[in-house]
């Protein structure tokens, strides 16, 4: 069965002064239904223009080659019309930042109906049903006077059930999370990630996870794929690649971010920073940070290769890591 | 709890704890009302001062030369309107006759301040409201669009235009829009209210075309209608120009929004986003320009009303100004001044409909 995202050689570029600047560079993916998919790395890395590129919100001037097919669809050919159809209801974002994702002079309600009624054709009343079962099920209490509220008056965690219960209203079929659940204390957080575990198993919902933190994919994702500066670096089962990294990058951030109880002792920072877009050597884009980096990866940037059992690396060196990230 | 002072003690219980005082919109009403009268008798004072330094004389300006040589004449003008007490006297003098709703009688007309103002007024009121109405639809869509279109063809085109209708001369575009719509086309009258033969309305409003409406005066009111066509185009084109540009900047500050994309990320038409989510919150800023053009207008525009011969408070205004006709100077300083403040009333009123954060709480 051909998977339900299908992005194949996707290559984006922003307008910049100096002619357009390349953000993403041959990055392929897929998500099945059902199938719940981590994407990791640091800031900056294109994570999020990937999410843009799947929603058709990319900056005015930017350009996108290469292709994405979802459920049969070709994302990239597709017009205003098409996008509608898609966007909410075929794939839908949970933002960052849901504070600023909420719009301040509309109430709740409004925004989490407002999309059901044009994609789900609902009237008034059954939509206000479903929002206040959304609300529910996101552990928001009290739905109908929250349906009545505006965003202002609530907790910065109930902004974030509330807009997570907005991205599930038109019942999408697949789920883009930008960190969904950083603000959330644990115990709403297990909440929310068993209600969209449920989604998966009784609905078919796919989601993709955006994080720069490694341990939720561990606990959340199957699959997932790390991104350096705009590439897919490595990709694979989501176990696999936190217990055995084989790009360098990987296990350099599995180094630099605290585990154990000894977490102080164990913090490894990377030296250096990404390079920024249009400013990539001509080889691996991490080699000026890598540890293991030899002449050949100055050259040109590695091909993602297999690497095992549903694995792929983009590293032509492959050191064995796991005596060194100990 | 004693209930010494009487009443129902189960009344007391019921009353939540916040909610000692008025409701807050009527406390909020009556504070900023006090602040209006509190400024209001600023305006006075400023005004009488202000007045009584200019170098002039009303004497000079309202007599004849032939009277100004005439002591016994000079002297009984000086009496007539108070002018040989004292300043603090003369001033006295009036806010007690304000009080009792007295401004005056105006040197120039002869009449009540007060009766020229209720004539005057609403000729300006009847440029100004229909002028404001298509200034705001017109501003508030071409903005938009601009912003939209950010950066576009479109959006130059807007750009280039609101700036040339920013630096035209009001008297310079009525002059051309009299020239073509009535010397040219003939489409429009020239000016005034009414044309000979029409006598005005019985007054309601004191605005012609709603009172002949109301009196069922349909010839009238028509009639009035088209003399409203030309100045309310130059007066329209002019706010619009104002207007485009501080709708297109607003709106564009909005349109960076994360929540305008989260709301095309749900899959909403253009349209829906652009009515409903960009044009609600590109508003507070728009509402805050349009007060002020509104009040501006409602001030009346002497080169405007000049020119098309309209009767309104501008053209008022500009006769007392140069007749220095203390009792009318006064009274248009305290109507500008009372039209400013319950514009601004209005406009804080509308910020906390549009945006529920500043809702008054």
């Amino acid at each position: 069965m051909a998977p339900l995202l299908d992005v194949e050689s996707l290559a984006v570029t922003l307008p910049g002064p100096r002619g357009p600047l390349p953000i993403l560079h041959d990055v392929s993916l897929t998500v099945d239904e059902g199938e719940l998919v981590g994407i990791a790395g640091e800031s900056g890395c294109g994570k999020s223009i990937t999410a843009q590129t799947l929603l058709g919100l990319l900056p005015a001037g930017a350009r996108a080659s290469g292709t994405a097919r979802f459920a049969g669809t070709d994302l990239l050919g597709l017009d205003d019309r098409g996008w509608q159809r898609i966007r909410g209801a075929g794939i839908a974002m949970v933002f960052q930042d849901p504070t600023a994702a909420l719009h301040p002079m509309l109430t709740v309600g409004r925004q989490l109906t407002e999309h059901m009624r044009v994609h789900l054709r609902m009237d008034r009343r059954s939509a206000t049903r479903r929002a206040v079962e959304l609300l529910d099920q996101v552990r928001i209490p009290d739905p109908e006077r929250a349906l009545r509220a505006y965003p202002h008056q609530f907790s910065g965690g109930m902004r974030q059930r509330a807009a997570i219960a907005i991205a599930l209203a038109a019942r999408p079929r697949l789920l883009i999370a930008d960190e969904p659940t950083t603000a959330l204390d644990v115990t709403v957080q297990a909440g929310i990630l068993a209600l969209l575990d449920r989604l998966r198993a009784e609905t078919g919902l796919a989601v993709a996870f955006i994080t720069h933190d490694l341990g939720v994919l561990s606990a959340l994702t199957t699959r997932g794929y790390v991104f350096y500066a705009g590439r897919v670096v490595e990709t694979g089962p989501t176990g696999a690649l936190l217990t055995a990294p084989t790009h360098p990058y990987t296990a350099a951030l599995l180094g630099a971010r605290p585990h154990g109880t000894h977490a102080v002792g164990t913090l490894r920072p990377i030296p250096g920073g990404p390079p920024a877009p249009g400013e990539a050597p001509p080889g691996c884009p991490f080699q000026p940070r890598c540890r293991y980096a030899e002449p050949t990866c100055g050259t040109t940037p590695p091909p993602l290769a297999p690497a095992g059992a549903d694995r792929s690396v983009a590293c032509v060196v492959r050191p064995h890591l796991e005596e060194a990230a100990r | 709890m004693s209930t010494a002072h009487g009443g129902e003690p189960g009344a007391v219980t019921t009353t939540a704890p916040g909610r000692r005082s008025a409701h807050p919109l009527l406390a909020f009403l009556a504070k900023r009302l006090a602040i209006t009268a509190g400024l209001l008798l600023g305006v006075t004072v400023v005004t009488f001062g202000l007045v009584n330094v200019v170098p002039g004389d009303p004497v000079t300006a309202n007599l004849s030369d032939q009277a100004l040589n005439d002591p016994a004449t000079v002297a009984a003008f000086r009496e007539k309107w108070g002018l040989d007490q004292p300043l603090w006297q003369q001033y006295l003098h009036y806010l007690g006759n304000l009080f009792r709703g007295d401004l005056g009688i105006s040197q120039q007309t002869g009449r009540a301040v007060l009766d020229d103002l209720v004539r005057y007024v609403p000729a300006t009121m009847e440029l100004a409201i229909p002028t404001m109405v298509l200034a705001l639809l017109i501003g508030t869509g071409i903005g938009m669009l601009a912003a939209v279109r950010n950066g576009r063809l479109t959006d130059q085109l807007v750009r280039v235009g609101a700036l040339l209708g920013l630096s035209t001369p009001p008297f310079w575009l009525s002059l051309v829009v009299l020239y073509v719509f009535f010397y040219q086309l003939g489409l429009a009258p020239s000016g005034g209210r009414l044309s000979t033969g029409f006598s005005p309305p019985p007054t309601v409003t004191g605005m012609y075309t709603v009172d002949a409406a109301l009196a069922g005066q349909w010839d009238v009111a028509w009639d009035a209608a088209q003399h409203l066509t030309l100045p309310v185009l130059v007066l329209t084109s002019l706010t619009v120009a104002l207007l485009v540009r501080f709708v297109r900047s607003a709106m564009l500050e909005v349109l960076q929004q994360d929540y305008i994309r989260a709301a095309y990320a749900k899959g909403l038409p253009t349209r829906v986003v652009l009515r409903r989510h960009l044009l609600r919150a590109g508003l507070v800023p728009v509402v805050t320009v349009s007060g002020l053009a509104f009040a501006s207008l409602l001030s009346g525009t002497v080169l405007v009303e000049s020119i098309f011969g309209w009767p309104g408070v501008g053209q008022y205004a500009y006769r007392s100004a140069t007749a220095l006709d203390l009792p009318a100077i006064l009274g248009v300083s305290l109507f500008v001044a009372l039209v400013y403040t319950l514009v601004n009333l209005t406009v804080d009123l509308l910020y906390g409909l549009i945006d529920p954060r500043i809702r008054l709480s």
